[in-house]
Order: structure tokens, then C-alpha cells, then sequence
């Protein structure tokens, strides 16, 4: 169950007076969100390929083009690794660029993700996070996400419809940013936030266009008089220096995401801050999770709160790069953390555990749980499950909630 | 002669003023890529933006922080040159309808091998075609994977010896036919479709000309030639790939809005084993008339056909 939205808008509006700038509040699914978030940015070019849960995006842009409400062009490419290519040439070429994917799409575009980094090609990526094959399965999780976790691409989550909304904005300025040139992934929880419809303010569109601003590509391929090499071979004698360039420009990225932030809450009065500290003071024992399990344990933190348990929830939003610093700070005054991951890492810790374990190593025990796994439900009776656990023994394997109450035998 | 014919001076004297294509780079003696690449891009008259397959061109000629290219140029990967093309193509278009891009228009060229193209890239160069987008779609067919050091690809013809095909007592070299990649490309009904070669200088710049001016996909399959993999003198990459031209076993010819047109005819077809004989690929088939005459056999029933169709498409028009 993704929160509901109106409560992340109350909670953020109460340090930020410009909730009166909001244009309107619809009914919208996370889908429905980001497609409104392309129509204000009016993209140039959207090469995509259909794929579920991600369909609804690229049909509500097609219909945005087809009735004259945005101005580029959607190539119609015959995979997602084409979609992926397509976006590098027209990016690079001078041309702002989105497309959106999910799944085994994310995972056919991988090879040239990485390229796009190297290339530091600013592409937005909606992504429906989805279970990857096999065996087949159409429902969320974040196992497509992980699997580009080293690709170099920025990468956010989403914990309900209007963050899907407001990743989507704020991420062009962020991947665009010169510090930064790089694309990312926005992700929304398949099925949970992509297809469940929750009240969403929208930004005015001219305000939202002049937040996005102008694309500048001071490289364009295009600029014929001017030409220049892109792509080329390194050897072993420039190939590290690269990577290495590539990878501090992703690093940049947190600082440039803070100031994205700041700015998007003097014009909304929403936050979304690397993230989020749900009920951290005084809290002794705290839950790390990433996308619309978040939401959940907000409803559970407040319930055990209530009853006088020293819980909270660190939830992330920005995922890569890892805002390390920040975490250990907020979790500095933690007796036991505890990680749910929507992905496995099949023979090692869980991706987001291993992250967190490593940023506080020697500061606080760190216990990694799993849930949700191809659209498993992560409810309230899971989140209480971990707080049960946390703190008490064992911690040497993952816990896996919710494992055997699929309803077969 | 044909009105559009392009006159070799023309070229020199547009690659003496500005050329788009430098020395320098790590391209073999006796290669026959840049032979391609400088006449596809002399002949172009508009300005060019350039999307290179990964392959020999690519890595001979961009080793960093060095580029061989004085045009805009991009490398993404080794399958994707099409789809890579597809989306600077449709910038080009749109920055433009949207004020954002001025001056003459580009074309947008791909270089790609016939592994690039052939096997790999299929899929990409099929969406491309399909599409519509106005490109110039080059293939450098030198009949295997050259860059990684010579393995068979389905551009490598029956019987050739390749390091993933060697010849022993239970194998003579790659055992199916080659694939016959103009044929597939045509029937995506595109404008403009040839087949090319670099013995022929004058007919590939003529058909650069006709494939940038063309209004939508257009498709240069240009046989080059591979010293190293085809086991030939570097003195004698033309003179080989005449010889293939000659006993047409690659014709040259062009399909303009689906109407196919013999661009040169020999005179007087040689045998096929003339264009087989100088090759150490083949070697082992002097020992084995059968194959050649099955190869040779195989020459004679495509020209018929070849010939054929170009009579039906004469009649047609006239």
C-alpha cells in the first residue's frame, strides 16, 4: 500500500509556506504522474517500447502528442536496447530525451545504461519497478533497479503518486545539472504506485517548465561546425581515468540533488530530499526502506510510537548516489537498523543492506530483512514483523517476510 | 555515362580542401574501410554527422585522447548503430521544428561492419529502415568478424576458412551460405538500396550521392576487403575484390523505390574460381571442384535472377 499523499504534502508543507502556488490536486496513478510530469516538460525526443507496468506512461504521452499538448517526437523503436540507444544519440545530438521501461526492458537497455553514463547523456528514465525473469512476473519489486545499481546512472524511488510526479521534474535539472551529466532512473513501485490512483498536486505548467529550464548540450553532435568525437577507444592508459571522472560526477550528484530539493520545496512546499527522516528523534530502533513499503511503515511507526515503542523510518530516495554521510548522521543515535530490500542478491547480502551495513560499519548493529519480491504484498503485519525482530538475535542471514503466505500449497 | 556520374577529381580535390576523413590512424595496409569511408563521405555533399559501430573503423581510428575523423562523430556499441543513428536523426528534425538548430541539414551516416550489420545489428538496422528515418546506412562488408580476429560471421561466404570455421579432416571452412542482406534490406521498401564495392570508386560515390539525397532510410552494402582475413596481399585488396565484382559474385546494382538497375555489367564474367583462387581462405577448395562448381553454380542461378528482375522492373517502367 502506497501513504497516502495528501499526508507527505501536510507533513512537508509545515516548514514551507508555497502550498497556495499548487495549480491542482487530481486523481492520478503513479503512471498518470509521470506522463504529466513529461507533458510539462514537453521533452524533445521520447524513443520507447512497450512494457508492462510501464505502458500507461507511454500511452498517456502518446495521447498528450497526438491531441497537441506537447511538441517533440516518440520513436517507436523495435526494443528497449534501441530505445536506450536512440535516447543516447538524441541526447547527445542536443536534444532533451525520456523514454520509460521496466523489468526485463531495464535489464535489455543495461549494456548502453552504462554507455549513456560514460557518454554523460542526461536522459530521464521512468521506470515501473517490476520483478526481473524468471520465472516470469509482471508485479514489483526492485530486482530491475538493482541490476543497474553500478551502471553510473542516477537513481531515484518514488513512494507514492506524487513523488513519481515530482521525481520526474526535479530529475532533468539534477541529471542535466554540468556538475553532473548523467541519466536517471526514476522509479515507482509496479502495480502499487504505477496503477493506484491517489490525489496529486501539480505544479502550474509554465512554473514547472521554468523550474526544468532550457536543455543546453554544450557538445552537441550536431554542431556540425564544431566537430567532435564522441565514443572513442581508451586503452589502459585512459580508460581508469575516465571511469573514475564518471564516477565523481555521480558523487556531485548528491550535492546538486540537495539544492534541486530546496529549490523544488520553495515552489511546491513538498520535499524530496535524499532522504526522508520519518520520526527519528528519540528513536532508538529504525527502519531503512525505498519506495511504497515506505509508506506502510509510516502507518506502523506511528502505531507502535503510540504505544510507546522507540521506532522510526529512514526512507531513501535517492539511491545512487548512496547519501552515506547523511544516513550515518541521521543514524547515529540508533541502537538497531533494520533494511527491508525488494531484491536479492542471490549468495550475498541484499543490495540496499549491503549499502546501509557498509555506511554504518562499527556504529550500530544492521539486520537485513527481505519482502515483496514479485509483487508480494509488503503490509503492515510484514512492518510489525520486523520491528518484532529488530534488535533481538539472530542477524547472521537475511529474514524473509511474508515468505510462504502466497495463499498456494 | 550517367548524368550524376561523380568524377574522381571532384573528390580529391573535396578531400584536398577539406577532409573529413584524416591519415594517421591504425587501419591495416592494404584495408579496405577507409577506401569506403572517404568516398561515401567525398561524395556527400551536405555537411555529415557520422555513427560508427563498434568494429575496425572504430577502434582504429578514435583511440583516445586521437580521432581520425574531422566530422561529428559517435560510438555508442557494437549492435546498436542504427538505433543510435534513429535518435540523432529525429533531434536533427526536431530541434530544428522547434527553432533550436540552424544552416544547412546533415546526413546522418552509419559505418558499420557485416558483423555490425549483418548478424548483430540486424534487429536494429530493421527497426531503423521501418521507421523512415533519413539516413545513409553504410555496410563494410568484409565477409567475417575482422576485428576480433577473423571468425566466421553470415557475411562469410560457403567454404571459407575462418578461425572459428578451420579446416580439418571433418570440416572445409564454414559450411551454410551467406546470408543476402540486400535482399532482406529491400524488402523493407525503403527509397534506396545498392550494393557497392571498392574496386569501383565512381559507382560507390554515385551511390552515396543518390543514397543522401534520397527522402528517407537508404542502404549501401559495400564489399571491402580484409588482407589479413582473407589471406591476400595487401597490394591486391582491389584487384580482389574486382575479380568478385567480375564473376559476379557481387554484383553492382541499385534498387531505387523498389526497381532494381545493373549499375556495371561485365563484359565478360570470369570464373567464380578466379575471385576463389587468390584467396588462402579458400585454399583447401582447389582440392575440392565439387564446392566450387556448387559455388559457381550458386553465382550463375543469382545473376539470372538478379538479371531477370531487372528486366521485369526495365519493362515496367518503360
Amino acid at each position: 500500500m502506497a501513504s497516502d499523499g495528501a499526508r507527505s504534502a501536510a507533513v512537508a508543507g509545515a516548514d514551507a509556506p508555497a502550498e497556495g502556488r499548487v495549480a491542482a490536486r487530481r486523481l492520478l496513478t503513479g503512471a498518470q504522474a509521470a506522463a504529466e510530469a513529461m507533458r510539462q516538460i514537453d521533452p524533445d525526443v521520447v524513443p520507447v517500447y512497450p512494457i508492462t507496468p510501464q505502458t500507461p506512461i507511454i500511452e498517456a504521452f502518446a495521447r498528450h502528442l497526438a491531441e497537441g499538448r506537447v511538441h517533440g517526437e516518440m520513436v517507436h523503436v523495435e526494443s528497449e536496447h534501441s530505445a536506450m540507444s536512440a535516447a543516447v544519440g538524441s541526447a547527445l545530438a542536443g536534444a532533451r530525451t525520456m523514454t520509460a521501461t521496466a523489468s526485463q526492458g531495464l535489464a535489455y537497455m543495461v549494456e548502453v545504461l552504462y554507455l549513456a553514463a560514460s557518454l554523460r547523456a542526461p536522459i530521464v528514465v521512468a521506470v515501473g519497478n517490476r520483478a526481473l525473469s524468471g520465472p516470469i512476473n509482471i508485479h514489483g519489486d526492485h530486482s530491475d533497479a538493482m541490476l543497474a545499481r553500478d551502471s553510473g546512472a542516477v537513481q531515484l524511488f518514488a513512494e507514492n503518486a506524487q513523488e513519481a510526479y515530482d521525481l520526474m521534474l526535479c530529475a532533468p535539472r539534477l541529471c542535466e545539472h554540468p556538475e553532473v551529466r548523467l541519466p536517471a532512473l526514476v522509479g515507482q513501485d509496479g502495480f502499487t504506485i504505477s496503477h493506484s490512483a491517489e490525489p496529486v498536486a501539480l505544479l502550474e505548467d509554465a512554473e514547472a517548465q521554468a523550474f526544468v529550464g532550457p536543455y543546453r548540450e554544450e557538445d552537441a553532435l550536431l554542431d556540425v561546425d564544431r566537430p567532435l568525437t564522441h565514443g572513442a577507444f581508451a586503452m589502459p592508459d585512459a580508460y581508469f581515468e575516465i571511469k573514475v571522472e564518471q564516477a565523481k560526477a555521480l558523487e556531485r550528484a548528491e550535492g546538486v540533488w540537495a539544492e534541486t530539493a530546496a529549490a523544488y520545496r520553495r515552489l511546491s512546499g513538498r520535499d524530496v530530499a535524499a532522504v526522508e527522516a520519518y520520526r527519528l528523534e528519540g528513536a532508538g530502533r529504525v527502519l531503512v526502506a525505498m519506495g511504497s513499503a515506505a509508506g506502510t511503515a509510516k502507518d506502523v511507526v506511528d502505531e507502535l510510537r503510540a504505544r510507546g515503542e522507540d521506532v522510526g523510518l529512514l526512507k531513501i530516495r535517492l539511491f545512487r548516489p548512496f547519501p552515506r554521510a547523511r544516513i550515518a548522521a541521521l543514524l547515529s543515535g540508533a541502537t538497531a537498523v533494520g533494511v527491508l530490500d525488494r531484491a536479492l542478491s542471490p549468495g550475498g547480502w541484499p543490495p540496499l543492506y549491503a549499502e546501509v551495513a557498509a555506511t554504518l560499519a562499527g556504529q550500530v548493529r544492521v539486520q537485513s530483512f527481505v519482502a515483496g519480491l514479485g509483487g508480494r504484498d509488503v503490509g503492515p503485519e510484514e512492518i510489525h514483523a520486523l520491528f518484532a525482530a529488530l534488535g533481538g538475535a539472530g542477524g547472521q542471514e537475511s529474514v524473509y517476510l511474508g515468505l510462504g503466505r502466497g495463499g498456494w500449497r | 555515362m550517367n548524368a550524376d556520374a561523380v568524377r574522381l577529381r571532384d573528390l580529391a580535390r573535396r578531400e584536398e580542401a577539406a577532409p573529413r576523413f584524416l591519415g594517421g590512424h591504425a587501419l591495416c595496409a592494404g584495408c579496405g574501410i577507409p577506401v569506403v569511408v572517404r568516398t561515401v563521405l567525398n561524395a556527400i555533399e551536405t555537411p555529415v554527422v557520422v555513427v560508427n559501430a563498434t568494429g575496425c573503423l572504430e577502434v582504429a581510428t578514435t583511440r583516445y585522447p586521437g580521432t581520425a575523423w574531422n566530422v561529428p562523430w559517435l560510438h555508442v556499441a557494437f549492435e546498436n548503430a542504427a538505433a543510435v543513428a534513429s535518435g540523432v536523426e529525429t533531434a536533427e528534425r526536431v530541434l530544428r521544428r522547434r527553432g533550436r538548430l540552424a544552416g544547412e541539414r546533415p546526413t546522418v551516416v552509419v559505418f558499420a561492419g557485416d558483423g555490425g550489420t549483418y548478424d548483430i545489428g540486424l534487429q536494429a538496422l530493421s527497426g531503423a529502415l521501418e521507421r523512415g528515418h533519413r539516413l545513409v546506412y553504410v555496410c563494410y562488408d568484409n565477409e567475417a568478424y575482422m576485428n576480433t580476429g577473423i571468425q566466421r560471421s553470415s557475411a562469410t561466404p560457403a567454404g571459407a576458412r575462418t578461425t572459428t570455421t578451420p579446416v580439418g579432416p571433418d570440416a572445409l571452412g564454414k559450411a551454410q551460405r551467406r546470408k543476402d542482406l540486400t535482399a532482406i534490406v529491400a524488402a523493407h521498401r525503403i527509397p534506396y538500396v545498392a550494393q557497392a564495392a571498392i574496386s569501383h570508386v565512381q559507382d560507390l560515390a554515385a551511390k552515396a550521392r543518390r543514397a543522401a539525397a534520397a527522402d528517407g532510410p537508404a542502404f549501401l552494402n559495400v564489399l571491402s576487403a580484409c588482407p589479413l582475413g582473407w589471406g591476400t596481399p595487401t597490394r591486391d585488396s582491389i584487384l580482389s575484390v574486382r575479380l568478385a565484382v567480375d564473376s559476379r559474385y557481387w554484383p553492382l546494382f541499385e534498387i531505387v523505390d523498389g526497381r532494381y538497375r545493373l549499375t556495371y555489367e561485365p563484359a565478360r564474367a570470369v570464373p567464380v574460381s578466379e575471385w576463389v583462387g587468390g584467396q588462402e581462405r579458400f585454399r583447401h577448395l582447389a582440392a575440392h571442384p565439387e564446392m566450387l562448381a556448387a559455388l559457381q553454380a550458386e553465382v550463375d542461378d543469382a545473376w539470372r535472377r538478379l538479371r531477370d528482375q531487372v528486366a521485369r522492373d526495365d519493362a515496367r517502367s518503360a
